[in-house]
């Protein structure tokens, strides 16, 4: 397809109560800049039901115009809806590019979309830059598990599609009441046309919800927790730093945490200003989700362990010991009783 | 019931090791194995089957001739025909490639093994890791499709998948003809038994190659592919971490607190 314009697009998923998924909020982010390269608009794309809250949160994160499709069809994700609506609006703007938040929605209807607009798609990116050569997006991802990062182009093809993983950009602040251009988009799916039908839901135990790619601490236990009583003293750690406590795979997998606690990656992507990695080892699909991190704690007793090597501190010690020795120092620094 | 498996052949990624003279993959020793993911979409299609008397189940593969290997794997623990799809002009393809020729390879198969009710694959491939050949395939051959999937179920008219959302699980009703993605589920699949691997060895593997079906070369491989590799890197270590000592681990914890506070952590 050729590009009618130059503008950039961030496609901003939704929550059924219309309001925005974080992802698209911070690729808004990198989005600015690329818009800027290529010398194009930044545009929110905004599906869902009832998105005033979403559209009010695109405006506020920076956008320069938001496109808006809202219908009761939008409510509840399926990939037949999503695509059709997404492919009538590309193909009547036709950007230059457009990134996706890669959530299990965004990759599911991201590859669909490419499919049918005959372009190229480069798949949960954690960096993107600007090919100035080329006047291409650098699109960079980790493949074989995270062990080789490779620098995708998309020369010939538009638009340019990517999707980029939840938590490794930062959201701007929101500058409330900043208002940009608003276009509604009447765009409807027959129900016929979506051949895939919702049975049943089953949401997480609110107890046992945690928003860890929001969290600004993470205290994560892996296999040297030992079970699930070992969470308690990561908990506490977690509540006197204001954080929420996350997990490896192996804890998870053995079954002594749920798995909306799990980073890396066939978890969650996380980035918090501090993460503390209790009796984690250091596996390359646990990094791979945890990396971007500002600040990395590692506490383990084996001093040969990979997490090791990533670690801005690293302590040998059994974290029985250290973890609430740490917590009572954070008390006493922090002043609480 | 007509099912399809779609599987690829992958180093073994987790015996991956990095040469810390050239900073590259040590590929060499590394064991192929059947993706993870695709075993795990053979297996969802396997349990189907043992709960039914009506299902075939058809495994195909995109790669070189040493896929049969994998193919035979596949043999061996559910699957009932094999067909490797294998050219040099499919080699270099991207996601979109790749899913354009396996959609090609797919319609010729099925003239010779029915239609598909459904198409098995897994949510991703553990070297590339990009979950997109899965959708992308659907889209070419115009079925609906679910991603995600961690078990399934079969009424006569409908599959029915428990996929992982970002906030827990939905089931998802789709009828035939659909395609399914497989993640992890909570259970290992089934190892093969020593008399299905002895027959699995002994069963042919079809070959369709290049010429063997009706294909558009200009949309495979590497001309054919709308995305390629700029370059590759190792990521960068990260260096200059502290280590932090005592005599206790009170000790230790009021040093760690002392570090993290003065970079305003606390």
């Amino acid at each position: 397809m050729e590009p009618k314009t130059k503008d950039l697009w961030v496609f901003i998923e939704t929550y059924p109560d219309g309001s925005a998924q974080s992802v698209g909020l911070e690729l808004l982010n990198p989005g600015r800049e690329l818009a800027e390269k290529q010398g194009g608009k930044l545009v929110g794309l905004v599906i869902g039901h009832n998105t005033d809250a979403a559209v009010k949160a695109v405006q506020e994160h920076g956008a320069d115009q938001v496109i808006v499709i809202d219908g009761e069809e939008y409510e509840h994700f399926t990939t037949d809806a999503y695509v059709n609506a997404l492919y009538e609006v590309i193909t009547k703007y036709a950007p230059t590019a457009m990134l996706i938040g890669a959530t299990n929605n965004g990759r599911d209807v991201g590859p669909r979309l490419s499919s049918r607009l005959q372009t190229g798609l480069t798949a949960d990116c954690t960096k993107l830059g600007y090919d100035d050569e080329t006047g291409n997006i650098a699109w960079t991802r980790p493949a074989f598990g995270g062990n080789l990062m490779a620098t995708i182009l998309c020369p010939n093809h538009r638009p340019e599609l990517g999707t980029v993983r939840p938590g490794v950009f930062k959201a701007t602040e929101a500058e409330e009441g900043r208002t940009c251009e608003v276009i509604k988009e009447d765009i409807h799916v027959a129900p016929e046309d979506i051949r895939t039908r919702l049975i049943k839901e089953m949401k997480e135990d609110a107890s046992e919800m945690v928003d860890l790619v929001g969290a600004d601490v993470i205290v994560s236990g892996g296999r040297g927790v030992g079970g699930p009583e070992g969470y308690e003293p990561l908990q506490e750690l977690a509540d006197v730093l204001g954080g929420v406590v996350g997990a490896s795979r192996a804890a998870v997998d053995a079954g002594w945490i749920a798995h909306s606690h799990q980073v890396g990656q066939t978890g969650k992507t996380v980035g918090p200003k501090l993460y503390i990695a209790c009796g984690i080892s250091g596996a390359i699909q646990h990094v791979a989700g945890m990396s971007s991190s500002d600040c990395i704690v590692a506490i383990n007793k084996d001093e040969e362990a990979p997490i090791f090597d990533i670690a801005d501190y690293g302590v040998v010690g059994d974290l029985f010991a250290v973890v609430p020795a740490l917590t009572a120092e954070v008390k006493k620094i922090k002043g609480i009783a | 019931m007509n099912f399809l498996v779609c599987v690829k052949q992958v180093p073994d990624t987790t015996e991956i090791r990095i040469d810390p003279e050239t900073n590259t993959l040590i590929r060499k020793g590394v064991p192929s194995i059947v993706n993870p993911f695709d075993g795990y979409a053979l297996e969802m299609a396997a349990r189907i089957k043992d709960a039914r008397d009506d299902v075939k189940i058809v495994v195909v593969s995109m790669g070189p001739d040493q896929a049969k290997e994998a193919l035979k794997n596949c043999l061996a623990v559910g699957g009932d025909e094999a067909y490797l799809v294998s050219g040099r002009k499919f080699g270099g393809s991207d996601t979109l490639a790749t899913s354009y020729v396996l959609a090609c390879a797919i319609k010729k198969i099925e003239e010779i093994e029915g239609k598909f009710d459904v198409i098995f694959c897994g949510k991703q491939a553990i070297d590339g890791d990009t979950a997109q050949v899965g959708p992308e395939l659907a889209e070419h051959l115009g079925i609906p499709q679910i991603t995600y999937g961690l078990t399934a179920e079969m009424t006569d008219d409908e599959i029915q998948v428990t996929r992982e959302t970002e906030d827990g699980q939905e089931i998802l009703g789709a009828s035939f003809p659909c395609l399914v993605t497989a993640t992890k589920p909570s259970f290992d699949p089934r190892l093969p038994k020593i008399k299905d691997k002895l027959a699995a060895r002994k069963k042919e593997i079809h070959v369709l190659g290049e010429e063997d079906f009706d294909i558009d070369f200009t949309k495979c491989g590497l001309k054919g592919s709308p995305t390629n590799v700029k370059k590759t890197f190792v990521p960068p270590v990260k260096t200059g971490g502290e280590m932090i000592t005592g005599e206790t681990p009170e000790e230790v914890a009021a040093n760690l607190a002392a570090a993290l506070d003065k970079e305003g952590l606390l």
